[in-house]
């Protein structure tokens, strides 16, 4: 199984990002043979739409686990079609990708059964 | 002739200045006033228009008939704004992302796309007593883009026999205002002397000088402040136009919804004489 930790840089020194969308990097974990990877956040810089952008990019990874620290209404629902699990970890304090991935193995993540926050575009529909 | 009235900073006296700047007009040639502030249009307090025409306005936005759509992934490519997102056998679609470009209709090879306004406001227009063409746009609570709504405004019964346009800029210096001035023959850039006031100035002054356009800068609440917007307008070339001292009697009056004519009489020979100078300028 893949699964996405969202990482502030790209290299698997650089400790956990608590943002989604605009995180700086994405480390992809495969369960199965232990292989880690680390891509950079193609929607880092984007102007809008960060999360749909985000999002489409750990599906085209194959991801069916994603851990960050939030996930907007447009994340949320692309992630969710896509049908990847959203968890949640502990932004307030510095961990490494280690740590949060222990976490994960340990069951000690809340996974995310709706988006964290709301939009940046403000409300419509 | 469309002459633009802007600022920058909110609360310089955009309306103030535009409202009066209409009226004056409006005794010598036939006006047409657009109100431009598409968030908290304001003008029609008073202009005092009967508003009697009513276009519903937005943008088309992508609905995907997945029948016909093969989930190639296309539109998404080709979304510079993400707000099309193809996921395994799914498509979605993110309305407050879309700019109603229309490039995914464009682009789909299946024809499975197909556009649907998406109402963001309403446009109104009416007379006024003085015989104004009065035009607004009205944008809904909660939307995010005011540009399609001004973009609409503008193009709205474009056939009228109005001899001077005046559009009333909204607040700030980005694509809102941007949208406003484009087109535009001038641009009246009312300011007040204060730091605030000289910095906002700046910022439209500068895409004012970007669109090409000549300016002329009003310098409300004279008197007030300090000396730094009319050393930046000596600086940089723009013209001082008019200058209205800082006066209480104005304030109490606009907050009972009088115009500045209304307020004081004698400024109307100023307005009056700072039109001609616009008028003969851009000729």
């Amino acid at each position: 199984m893949k699964l996405v930790i969202s990482i502030s840089g790209n290299s698997l020194k650089a400790a956990f990002d608590p943002r989604f969308g605009r995180a700086a990097a994405f480390c992809i974990v495969d369960t199965e043979t232990g292989q880690w990877e680390v891509f950079d956040n193609p929607a880092l810089s984007a102007s809008g739409g960060a999360g749909v952008q985000a999002s489409q990019f750990v599906a085209k990874q194959g991801a069916q686990v994603v851990v960050s620290g939030a996930f907007g209404p447009n994340a949320f629902d692309t992630l969710n079609a896509a049908g990847i699990e959203m968890y949640l970890a502990p932004g307030n304090e510095a961990h490494t990708v280690a740590e949060v991935f222990e976490m994960y193995k340990a069951s000690q993540l809340t996974r995310a059964e709706a988006a964290t926050h709301a939009g940046h575009h403000g409300g419509h529909h | 002739m469309r002459i633009v009235v802007a600022s920058g900073k909110g609360g310089t006296g955009k309306t103030t200045i535009a409202t009066s700047l209409a009226l004056v007009a409006a005794e010598q040639e036939s006006v047409r006033f657009l109100d431009c502030d598409v968030e908290a249009p304001n003008a029609g307090l008073f202009l005092y228009p009967v508003l009697d025409s009513r276009k519903d306005v937005g943008i088309l936005i992508p609905k995907v008939n997945e029948t016909t759509c093969s989930y190639c992934g296309k539109c998404a490519e080709v979304c510079q704004f993400h707000a099309i997102a193809v996921i395994g056998k799914k498509t979605l679609v993110f309305p407050e992302l879309c700019h109603g470009c229309g490039s995914c209709t464009l682009v789909c090879p299946e024809h499975a796309i197909s556009e649907h306004l998406d109402v963001m406001g309403v446009l109104e227009s009416g007379p006024t007593a003085h015989e104004i063409e009065f035009f607004q746009g009205v944008m809904n609570v909660g939307e995010p883009m005011a540009v399609p709504i001004i973009r609409e405004l503008k193009k709205w019964k474009p056939d009228t026999a109005a001899k001077i346009e005046i559009r009333d800029a909204p607040p700030g210096a980005s694509c809102p205002v941007v949208e406003t001035i484009r087109g535009a023959d001038f641009v009246l850039l009312v300011t007040e002397p204060t730091p605030f006031g000289l910095h906002d100035l700046k910022q439209v002054a500068e895409i004012t000088c970007e669109l090409g356009l000549p300016a002329g800068v009003v310098i409300n609440r004279d008197g007030i402040g300090d000396n730094a917007v009319e050393a930046y307008c000596v600086e940089s070339g723009i013209p001082i136009l008019m200058r209205i001292p800082m006066d209480r009697q104005v304030a109490e009056g606009v907050a009972q919804g009088h115009t500045l004519v209304e307020i004081k009489p004698e400024l109307g020979p100023a307005l009056s004489e700072m039109l001609s100078q616009i008028v003969q300028q851009v000729a």
